[in-house]
C-alpha cells in the first residue's frame, strides 16, 4: 500500500527515502517496520546530513580504545590500568518543549551511555545556550532546564561540575541543552554494545515501557518547529532514583563478568539499541513485544518498539548467566526480563506472541541514506566581516563602567546561582570545582592523577565566520584544560546547527567542522565521541552555529593543579600569548564589548593556531614546574574581564597599566584570543621567563597583585568590591530574582 | 573502631564516608544493606546522604520502614553510636530517633555550597576534639534541609544543649543571612537526649582532605573515634 505524506511526515521520512525502502525491501514495509525504519534513518539516529564531516576528525592516539562512532562513548587509556569514558550529548529539542523534563532525561540518557561501556560515571557538565533573559519565556526555559538538570543530576550521585551558559537572541525559543558525562572503567573490565553469539539472551532492565517519548528521534529530533503543533508527548519523563539503581546493578554485572554486550535504550528505544547492537556483532534477533513489560495496556508493537521510557538497559547474556544476572537486579529491585535472542540470520524479526510483526535485515535499517552538505558562504556574512571597526564612535561611559557592565552581563556573570544548585562534591573527588579554574578538575582516588574538563563555544564567533569558531571552540576548550596543568587527550562534541538543507546552514556546518579538524590536528587531540543535533530553528530563526566541544585533560599530578584566582599579594602578573597589549581595532569582532555597548555583531574573528599550540605547551609547563600560582585564559570581555575574575576568585586586587591608554577599548576588551594572564611569585620571575623562551612564547609583564584596589593606570580605578559584586549579582539581576 | 555504613536503594554518600573512614582516617568500615535485621561487630552507625528510595514522597519517609531500620533503633536504643548525614538526619527524623523534621529549603533550591558552622556543644560524642564555640567549614548539599519543630522541643533541645551545630558568617554570628535553608534558629546538626544520635545536615565526609577543600570534618569522626573506647 502506497503510504500517505501525514504518516511520513510523523516519522520525518522523505518519499524518496520511503522509496529506497520499499526498493531494498523488494516490498512495501508494514507499519511496524516503517516506523522502525524511520527511527533508525532519522537524523538523530543515521547522522544522515552529518556522517560525511564527521568522518573527517582526526580519531587517532595511542591512547583512543574505541573506535569512532562505534561505542556508547570514547574510552581513553589514562594508565593505571583505567580508562576514562566520555560524551557529550544534545537535549535541545526536548527541552525546548518541556524544559525540566527535557534536561532531566538528557542527564539520564547521557549516564546510560557511559553506564553502557561498564564505567562509573564521575562527573557531568552541561553546555547550555538560552535566549535573552528579558524575555519571560526565555527565563521560564532557563529555570527549568536548571531545576531538570538538579533535580536528576542530585539524584544520582554523580557530581554536576561545571560547563558554560551562554545567552542570544538566536536561541529564543531553541534553547540548546548539551549534557556530558565522564566515568571511569578498570580497562580490562570494559564492555562493549555488541551482540555476536547466536543464542544469547536479549535482557531488558530497568522501568517498565510507556507511551511516552514515541517519535522523539525522527519527529523531534530531526525537524523544526515550524508549526506550534502539540508536541509534548514526544518527551520522556525521568525516574532518576531507577537510574540510580539501575547504575549500581548494572555496575555490579559487570563486575562479576557476566555480560557479553551491554547498551543503553535512548532515542527510537528498543529498536535501536537491539539492531545497532546485532549489526554490529554481524548477527540478528528476535524479539516478542509480548514479553516486555509494560507500564499502560493497549500498547502495539509498533509503540512499543519504538517507546522512548527512560532508565532501560539492554544487557545481552549467555544463557548459563541469565539467572545470575536476574539475582543481581532482583537485589536492587529492578524488573529485568528476557525478551528475545541472537539469532545467526542477520534479521531483525518482531513477534507479537507467536505471530510475526515485522521482519527486516538489520543492516538496511543502520545504512541509512547518507547526503552530502553543500553550502554557501551568505553575502549577509561578508557583510558583517568587513564591517569597518575603526568607524565605531568613543562610547559614552567611562572604561570602568563599561567593565561592570560586561561583568554583569548574563555571558560572563558568575554562574554560581546555577551551579550551586547542582552537587559538585559528591563522589568527593572535586578538586577545582566550579567558578574556581578555568577547568573543573577530579582527582582519581588511589593514584595522584586528576582530570580536567572544560566545555566551549562561542556561536557569535562562529556566525560571523563558522570555521574560526569551529577552531576557536576546539583551542579555548583545550586551553581551559591546560590553564589547569593538565594535557588534552580527547574531545567530545556537539554539533548543533540549523535545517542542513539550508545553503547557508550548510555552510556553517562545513566551515565549523573544517576549523574544528584543522585546531584537533594542530593541538593533536582526537575527537572520540559526540553527537550532532541538527534543524534547531523556530519559525524561521536559526541558531548561531554551535559546535559545542568539550575536552578532558589529564594531569600527572593533581595537587598542582592551579585555579584561576590570584593567589598572593604581590605577585607578577603577566599576560601570556603576546609581548603587547594589542590595540588592534580588529580584536574587538564578535566580542562582547561590541555587542554590549554598541549593540553590534560584526567583524572578522581570527586565530593563530601555530601561537596556540606553543601557549598551550608553556602554560602545562608553568603549571608543571609550579612557577604559576594562577591561570586565566582571556575569553568573552577580554583581557579587563579576565583580571577583573582572577581578582575575584582570588579575593585579591590588581593594579598595573597595558600601555596605549588611548585606544583602551580593544585593549581592555578585545578578544584577541591565545591569551592567558598568570600571576607568578616574584622569587619565580625568573624561572617563569626561562619556561617562556624555551617554549618560544611570547609575554608582557601587566601589574601586580594587591589586597583590594583594581586599577589599571590611567584608565580604571576601582575595587574589588564593586567588581565582584557586578560579578556575583549579574545573574540574579537578569533573572529579576 | 568498627564502623557500619548503612546502604539503601538511592544512597550515594555511602562510599564517601567509607573512604573518608577507611583511607583518611584508618578505621575499618563495612557497607549495612538496608534488607539486613541484624547489626553485629560494629562500633558506630552512619547512615549517609543521599535519596533514599527516590524520596519521592517525602525525605526518608520510605526508608523508615526499611528492614534495617528495626536493628537501627535497637542499637541506638542499646546506646550505640549512630550518625545521619543529610538524608541520613531526615531518616532518623522520620523514624523518630530524633525530634523536629526537615522541610525544603525557604528558597525552594537545592543547595550545595560550603558553610560555617559553630559548634553550640563540645560536650557530646561527635564533638569532643573541638573546643566550645569553635568555627568549622563544611559543605552542605541538600533540598531538604529547613530543620523545623515546634518551639516546646526547639526549648527542650536549647536547654539539654541538644544542638549540636547552628549555621553561622565566617566571623561567628549567627544570622539569617548565614542560614543557607531557613532552619529554626539556624539549627544544623542535634543529638538526641541520651547523647548517643546526630543528625546533621552538613557533609562532614565532604572535607577530610586538604586537596578536596578542606579538614574539618575530621574533628567529627575524630571525636566518635575517642568516644569508643
Amino acid at each position: 500500500m502506497p503510504v500517505s505524506k501525514e504518516i511520513l511526515d510523523e516519522i520525518a521520512l522523505k518519499q524518496e527515502e520511503y522509496d529506497e525502502i520499499v526498493r531494498r525491501l523488494g516490498r512495501e514495509p508494514n507499519s511496524v517496520e516503517l516506523g522502525m525504519f524511520g527511527a533508525l534513518w532519522s537524523e538523530h539516529c543515521g547522522y544522515k546530513h552529518s556522517k560525511q564531516l564527521l568522518r573527517t576528525f582526526p580519531s587517532e592516539s595511542p591512547y583512543l580504545l574505541t573506535a569512532p562512532g562505534q561505542e556508547n562513548a570514547g574510552a581513553i587509556d589514562i594508565g593505571d590500568g583505567l580508562s576514562a569514558v566520555i560524551k557529550v550529548e544534545s537535549h535541545n529539542h526536548p527541552s525546548a518543549i518541556e524544559p525540566y523534563q527535557g534536561a532531566a532525561t538528557g542527564v539520564g540518557g547521557i549516564v546510560r551511555d557511559i553506564l553502557a561501556m561498564g564505567a562509573r560515571p564521575i562527573a557531568l557538565m552541561n553546555s547550555l545556550r538560552f535566549g535573552p533573559l528579558s524575555e519571560q519565556q526565555n527565563r521560564h526555559l532557563f529555570n527549568g532546564v536548571v531545576s531538570g538538570i538538579s533535580g536528576y543530576g542530585n539524584c544520582i550521585g554523580v557530581p554536576d561540575i561545571g560547563g558554560e551558559i551562554a545567552f542570544a537572541p538566536s536561541y529564543s525559543g531553541n534553547p540548546l541543552v548539551n549534557a556530558l558525562c565522564l566515568g571511569i572503567v578498570r580497562s580490562n573490565e570494559m564492555v562493549r554494545a555488541i551482540a555476536s553469539t547466536p543464542g544469547n539472551i536479549l535482557l531488558l532492565a530497568g522501568a517498565e515501557t510507556g507511551r511516552d517519548g514515541i517519535h522523539g528521534a525522527s519527529g523531534l529530533a530531526s525537524r523544526t518547529f515550524e508549526e506550534d503543533i502539540e508536541l509534548r508527548p514526544t518527551v520522556q519523563v525521568g525516574n532518576p532514583f531507577m537510574e540510580k539503581i539501575l547504575i549500581e546493578a548494572c555496575l555490579e554485572v559487570v563486575k562479576a563478568n557476566l555480560l557479553e554486550g551491554l547498551q543503553d535504550l535512548g532515542a527510537a528505544g528498543l529498536t535501536s539499541s537491539i539492531v545497532e547492537a546485532t549489526t554490529k556483532g554481524g548477527t540478528g534477533f528476535k524479539l516478542d513485544v509480548a514479553l516486555v513489560p509494560r507500564r499502560e495496556s493497549g500498547m502495539s508493537p509498533y509503540e512499543i518498539m519504538l517507546s522512548e521510557s527512560q532508565e532501560r538497559m539492554l544487557l545481552i547474556v549467555s544463557p548459563e548467566n541469565v539467572t545470575t544476572v536476574t539475582n543481581i537486579m532482583e537485589k536492587w529491585d529492578i524488573p529485568c526480563t528476557a525478551i528475545g535472542e541472537v539469532t545467526g540470520d542477520g534479521i531483525a524479526r518482531i513477534f507479537e506472541g507467536s505471530n510475526p510483526v515485522g521482519a527486516v535485515p538489520g543492516g538496511m535499517l543502520t545504512h541509512p541514506p547518507i547526503y552530502e552538505v553543500f553550502g554557501d558562504k551568505p553575502n549577509s556574512i561578508a557583510e558583517l566581516q568587513n564591517y569597518d571597526l575603526k568607524s565605531l564612535p568613543t562610547p559614552a561611559d567611562a572604561p570602568y563602567d563599561i567593565l561592570l557592565k560586561l561583568l554583569a552581563s548574563p555571558n560572563i556573570t558568575s554562574k554560581e546561582f546555577v551551579y550551586r544548585q547542582y552537587d559538585h562534591q559528591v563522589q568527593t573527588n572535586t578538586v577545582l570545582p566550579p567558578g574556581t579554574a578555568d577547568a573543573a578538575v577530579v582527582r582519581i582516588k588511589g593514584s595522584d592523577k586528576g582530570l580536567a574538563l572544560s566545555s566551549d563555544c562561542n556561536g557569535r564567533i562562529g556566525y560571523l565566520d563558522p570555521f574560526v569558531g569551529g577552531a576557536l571552540a576546539v583551542a579555548e576548550a583545550c586551553r581551559n584544560v591546560s590553564c589547569t596543568g593538565a594535557t588534552p587527550v580527547a574531545i567530545t562534541d556537539c554539533l548543533n546547527f540549523g535545517n542542513p538543507e539550508k545553503p547557508d546552514v550548510a555552510y556553517q556546518m562545513v566551515e565549523s567542522v573544517r576549523g574544528m579538524v584543522e585546531a584537533c590536528n594542530s593541538l593533536n587531540v582526537p575527537v572520540v565521541s559526540g553527537n550532532v543535533s541538527l534543524y534547531n530553528e523556530t519559525k524561521g530563526t536559526v541558531i548561531y552555529p554551535t559546535p559545542v566541544v568539550c575536552a578532558l585533560g589529564l594531569i600527572d599530578d593533581v595537587n598542582k593543579a592551579v585555579s584561576s584566582g590570584f593567589r598572593n599579594e604581590g605577585d607578577s602578573v603577566f599576560l601570556l600569548g603576546s609581548d603587547v597589549v594589542s590595540a588592534d581595532v580588529n580584536y574587538l569582532a564578535g566580542s562582547e564589548y561590541l555587542e554590549i555597548v554598541h549593540g553590534l555583531v560584526a567583524g572578522q574573528p581570527s586565530i593563530d593556531l601555530g601561537l596556540e599550540v606553543k601557549l598551550q605547551s608553556c602554560c602545562r609547563s608553568l603549571v608543571e614546574n609550579q612557577v604559576v600560582n594562577s591561570a586565566h585564559d582571556c575569553s568573552e570581555g577580554g583581557l579587563a574581564v579576565a583580571l577583573a575574575e582572577s581578582s575575584i576568585i582570588g579575593n585579591l586586587g590588581f593594579s598595573g597599566s597595558i600601555g596605549n591608554r588611548d585606544h583602551w577599548a580593544p585593549s581592555l576588551f578585545g578578544e584577541q584570543p591565545s591569551r592567558v594572564v598568570v600571576s607568578v611569585s616574584k622569587d619565580k620571575t625568573h624561572q617563569f621567563k626561562d619556561i617562556c623562551y624555551v617554549s618560544n612564547t611570547p609575554f608582557v609583564w601587566l601589574g601586580t597583585v594587591t589586597s583590594g584596589e583594581f586599577s589599571i593606570s590611567g584608565i580604571i580605578d576601582g575595587s574589588l568590591s564593586e567588581i565582584s559584586s557586578a560579578w556575583k549579582t549579574g545573574l540574579s539581576i537578569a533573572l529579576g530574582e | 573502631m568498627r564502623f557500619g555504613i548503612v546502604v539503601f536503594p538511592g544512597t550515594w554518600s555511602d562510599t564517601d564516608c567509607y573512604h573518608a573512614v577507611t583511607e583518611v582516617l584508618n578505621q575499618d568500615a563495612q557497607y549495612i544493606w538496608h534488607q539486613e535485621s541484624n547489626i553485629r561487630d560494629i562500633d558506630c552507625l552512619v547512615l549517609p546522604g543521599g535519596f533514599s528510595y527516590g524520596d519521592y514522597l517525602r525525605t526518608g519517609a520510605i526508608a523508615r520502614f526499611s528492614p534495617v531500620m528495626s536493628a537501627i533503633k535497637k542499637f541506638a536504643n542499646d546506646g550505640g553510636l549512630v550518625i545521619g548525614i543529610c538524608n541520613g538526619f531526615q531518616i532518623l527524623c522520620e523514624a523518630q530517633l530524633l525530634p523536629g523534621v526537615l522541610i525544603r529549603n525557604d528558597d525552594l533550591r537545592f543547595r550545595c555550597e560550603w558553610t560555617n558552622l559553630k559548634i553550640e556543644n563540645n560536650g557530646t560524642k561527635f564533638t569532643s576534639r573541638a573546643s566550645q564555640k569553635e568555627l568549622i567549614k563544611v559543605p552542605i548539599s541538600h533540598g531538604e534541609g529547613n530543620y523545623y519543630a515546634d518551639s516546646k522541643t526547639i526549648d527542650t533541645l536549647n536547654n539539654n544543649g541538644q544542638v549540636v551545630f547552628r549555621y553561622c558568617s565566617p566571623s561567628g554570628q549567627i544570622d539569617a543571612e548565614s542560614n543557607p535553608n531557613g532552619s529554626i534558629e539556624n539549627i544544623a546538626g542535634i543529638v538526641n537526649d541520651q547523647g548517643n544520635v546526630m543528625g546533621m545536615m552538613p557533609h562532614p565526609e565532604r572535607c577530610c582532605e586538604e586537596i578536596i577543600g578542606g579538614t574539618d570534618g575530621r574533628i567529627i569522626f575524630e571525636s566518635m573515634i575517642d568516644s569508643v573506647p
